[in-house]
């Protein structure tokens, strides 16, 4: 419950004086406020400087220190004051979270002070307001990335004993390790240089004969290099297969981008090799030289700039896919229009449709090359709007990638987002259970109903006799339970109760309720409950007059037909009631049933229990009068109701 | 309004549009037209004169005051707040409707909001107040258009304002006839002379007559 409103509390209890008029059984007791102390100040002396509230708000949040008996540990004799040897500052946020019930988080704080405070206090942070939470996020978010990286810089130290394949995988992968390891880095970075710049001098046309047209050199000077090319593979061979014997984990290798990329690179040559007797797969072969220029993407394992780039590239890909989209429909519109504006036009290159796709994309990128002019007034203003909606189209998406690559430039954050995702369910979860351990109002309310407020049941039942209660150690306990929830809690607990009874109805929880609906559906009369089952012996003879009246299809026959076996079995209810009543809380079908027994045994013509599995409605109230021998009525009437689910 | 001057009028607002819209100041209305929340605030009378008006006791209008200046700092409630406020103690169900009636019991001045001699002067009859003006005051909450008179359309509505609250998740499982049925038992109890409607004097009269109306009435007399 949020604190401010436990102040209005006893306006919602007054408030239900409304419903009394209207409840036809009587009202469970108040529960009596036997510790009732005057709301007092109490001085809170934080590291010198002194804080006052009342009591009550720090009640409000019993399962924190302050809220909780713990604080009495710091409780100093000679000044009458609670003394914490803490921050301050941060005492601040704590204390103004009860007075408010929001948790908020300063911003010149730090964040592992922060932490450490309110871990102090038993506060969990997942409870910060939404309006601080996302810097709290962040803030810790960086601060765990900072102290990550701090990790990995150890990373490099060498472990004792390594294997020579372990040595090699740790060369390979951080190549300052050692000087082997840099020697070999640099040695590959050169050959990679050299055979890509191989690659682009061949096209060159160098020198010509007088009788003969221009030939690059590659053509010119073929052996020289076929020895390049032969000795760059040879390198890069090498390295790939120690690469693959060093590795951890071979598969993995295998499947990774920069191995791919190895083979890649490599592969034409051989490919060249098998193939060079072959003169009708020429062409292909020279496709495949095509194919070499991937070295140049080796060069990735050797700079962050461009591993970085590969990354953003990779986290936009939903901002790029979105501009491709958009520019697709954009170019087709426009490339319709263009082609039915310049249709008329004689001698146009707009031939159809997707030739003036070239025509939309050179317009909408502001190149303009000029090879498709439109010729017509109406293509030329078609074609001006073209290129004003293309400059908005692409200028769109592309600050949002460039906005993401700083961001991950400058943090040089790796798998951030997987995190995310498993703090935010953690966190989730954390709140989750905590407040099932401090009172979520719901199913605190069950939760307190299904130990048998055992107290209330005893006060509110007049009944001529008293019942002997042999299980006396039960009572205390459940006294001990009913103690430990606050006052507060037992309050509104009773607020509930009192709308129970006013509508005869109960709050169950969830899965109950679909339980007992779907059992409604399925209209299973003949079954059984265990906790009936139990009391086979002693309700078996109501029970089996019960269980003939439900296999008859009527659903909602008369009720005064229903009167008569109700008497014969109030004798017998009379001793149930008892025994009933000693039986310990086994499961909370007959706790549920042990307690409605209790409290309705004045009223029996009150309840109008109309549900739908049992269609036996209730007596119509006639008079409210409580009667001694009809107490055992309703109370069969609950008692035959959880046997047909 | 002639169909000529509508004309006028619409062309006249078409055309400040295309104005707005050229010079790009179309949006700025929007946040002018906007009302701005008057800061209402209200200071109660003194505490002296609700110590005289109602039973509290001085300290106990000073916890009330704190309390209810805590969610309300402005110093009145209107129904938005009184509804949220009121829900919170009432998780499973919709407590709005029933909170509805009850700001109107509540509201004896019909203002539209709940200041804190209202609130006072309500919690003073239901908490300090004789069990006759504890009635007046459930007859009161009762009849919806405060004409005297408890009619059984008005009694369905609270009724169902009452099952409202339960929420869904009940046992056993809450059906559409029950607040009719309830409404029926009602009526025949307190209706004495059957004529369909209930007033204040039966309605008296019969919960007097009734012990556990009697008793339920006292039950939360040590509230605060």
């Amino acid at each position: 419950m949020a604190a401010g409103v436990a102040a209005w509390l006893p306006f919602a209890r007054a408030a239900a004086i409304g419903w009394m008029p209207v409840a036809n059984m009587p009202m469970p007791v108040a529960p009596s406020e036997k510790n009732k102390r005057q709301d007092e100040l109490i001085i809170l002396n934080v590291s010198g400087r002194r804080f006052q509230t009342w009591r009550n708000t720090l009640d409000r949040y019993p399962d924190t220190l302050l809220g909780s008996s713990e604080k009495e540990f710091f409780y100093n004799e000679e000044s009458k004051e609670y003394f914490f040897d803490r921050d301050p500052d941060v005492f601040r946020s704590v204390l103004n979270f009860y007075r408010t019930g929001k948790l908020h988080f300063p911003r010149y704080e730090c964040i592992t002070s922060y932490d450490e405070e309110l871990a102090f206090f038993g506060i969990i942070p997942e409870i910060i307001g939404d309006c601080c939470y996302e810097e709290y996020k962040d803030r810790k978010r960086e601060n765990a990335e900072r102290l990550m990286d701090d990790q990995e810089d150890n990373k490099d130290a060498k472990l004792p004993n390594m294997t020579f394949r372990e040595t090699m995988w740790r060369a390979f992968e951080n190549p300052h390790t050692s000087t082997m390891a840099l020697v070999f880095y640099y040695v590959t970075g050169f050959f990679i240089a050299v055979s890509v710049i191989t690659n682009v001098v061949e096209t060159v046309p160098c020198g010509s004969s007088p009788n003969q047209k221009e030939v690059p050199c590659g053509e010119r000077y073929t052996v020289a290099f076929f020895c390049m090319d032969t000795a760059c593979v040879m390198i890069f061979t090498v390295e790939y297969l120690m690469r693959l014997f060093a590795a951890p984990s071979r598969y993995r290798f295998m499947r990774s981008v920069m191995s791919i990329i190895d083979v890649v690179a490599i592969l034409p040559y051989y490919i060249g090799l098998v193939m060079t007797d072959n003169e009708d797969v020429s062409g292909a072969f020279v496709t495949l030289r095509v194919f070499r220029v991937f070295r140049i993407f080796k060069f990735s394992r050797h700079s962050q700039g461009l591993r970085i780039l590969g990354y953003t590239l990779k986290s936009c890909a939903s901002e790029l896919g979105f501009l491709l989209f958009s520019l697709t429909m954009a170019i087709i519109i426009f490339a319709t229009v263009m082609f039915y504006a310049e249709k008329g036009s004689s001698s146009s290159k707009f031939t159809s449709i997707p030739a003036s796709f070239w025509y939309t994309i050179v317009t909408m990128t502001t190149l303009g090359y000029g090879d498709m002019v439109p010729k017509t007034i109406a293509g030329k203003i078609f074609g001006s709007i073209c290129s004003l909606s293309g400059v908005l189209v692409i200028a769109l998406p592309v600050p949002v990638i460039v906005s993401n690559f700083s961001r991950i430039y400058h943090q040089n954050q790796r798998a951030d987002k997987r995190r995310a995702q498993k703090v935010q369910k953690a966190r989730l979860a954390r709140i989750r259970i905590s407040k099932t351990g401090s009172a979520v109002q719901s199913s605190a309310f069950l939760h307190s109903k299904r130990n048998g407020l055992f107290n209330e049941a005893l006060e509110l039942t007049q009944l001529p006799y008293k019942i002997n209660l042999s299980d006396q150690s039960s009572i205390d306990e459940d006294q001990r339970l009913s103690k430990s929830t606050s006052l507060l809690e037992s309050q509104h607990h009773h607020l509930l109760h009192c709308l129970e009874k006013t509508t005869n109805h109960e709050f169950v929880d969830e899965q109950y309720y679909q339980q007992s609906y779907l059992e409604a559906g399925m209209q299973n009369y003949p079954s059984r409950s265990p906790s009936l089952s139990s009391q086979d012996g002693v309700t078996g003879t109501c029970c089996t007059r019960r269980s003939k009246k439900h296999h008859k299809p009527l659903p909602n026959t008369s009720a005064p037909a229903h009167i008569p076996p109700l008497k014969h079995t109030h004798q017998l209810g009379l001793q149930e009631l008892s025994t009933i009543h000693i039986q310990p809380l086994s499961t909370s079908r007959s706790s549920l049933n042990m307690r409605v027994d209790e409290q309705a045994p004045l009223n029996c013509q009150s309840s109008q229990i109309t549900t739908a599995i049992i269609s036996i409605p209730t007596p119509p109230v006639t008079t409210p009068e409580g009667d001694a021998h009809l107490p055992a009525g309703p109370a069969h009437q609950n008692v035959v109701k959880v046997s047909a689910l | 309004m002639s169909c000529r001057k509508r004309c006028k009028r619409e062309i006249f607002k078409f055309a400040q549009y295309l104005f707005r819209l050229i010079t790009g100041s179309l949006n700025n209305d929007s946040v002018e037209d906007e009302l701005e929340l008057s800061a209402v605030r209200h200071r109660p009378e003194g505490l002296e004169q609700l110590e005289a008006q109602t039973r509290f006791s001085r300290k106990e209008l000073q916890i009330l005051y704190r309390g209810f200046k805590n969610e309300c700092p402005s110093g009145i409630v209107n129904e938005e707040t009184f509804k949220e406020i009121y829900a919170q103690f009432f998780p499973q169900g919709d407590a709005t409707t029933y909170a509805h009636f009850l700001f109107n019991a509540f509201d004896t001045d019909h203002n539209g909001s709940v200041s804190f001699e209202d609130f006072v002067m309500g919690l003073s009859i239901l908490l300090r107040g004789t069990v006759q003006e504890k009635l007046n005051w459930a007859f009161n909450l009762y009849d919806i258009n405060k004409d005297g008179f408890i009619t059984k359309e008005e009694m369905l509505d609270i009724m169902k304002a009452i099952y409202d609250m339960m929420g869904k998740c009940t046992y056993p499982v809450l059906r559409e006839e029950a607040p009719r049925q309830h409404v029926e038992v009602f009526f025949q109890k307190m209706d004495k002379n059957k004529d369909g409607v209930v007033t204040i004097d039966e309605f008296i009269d019969c919960c007097q007559n009734d012990e556990n109306i009697m008793r339920s009435m006292h039950l939360f007399e040590n509230v605060l």
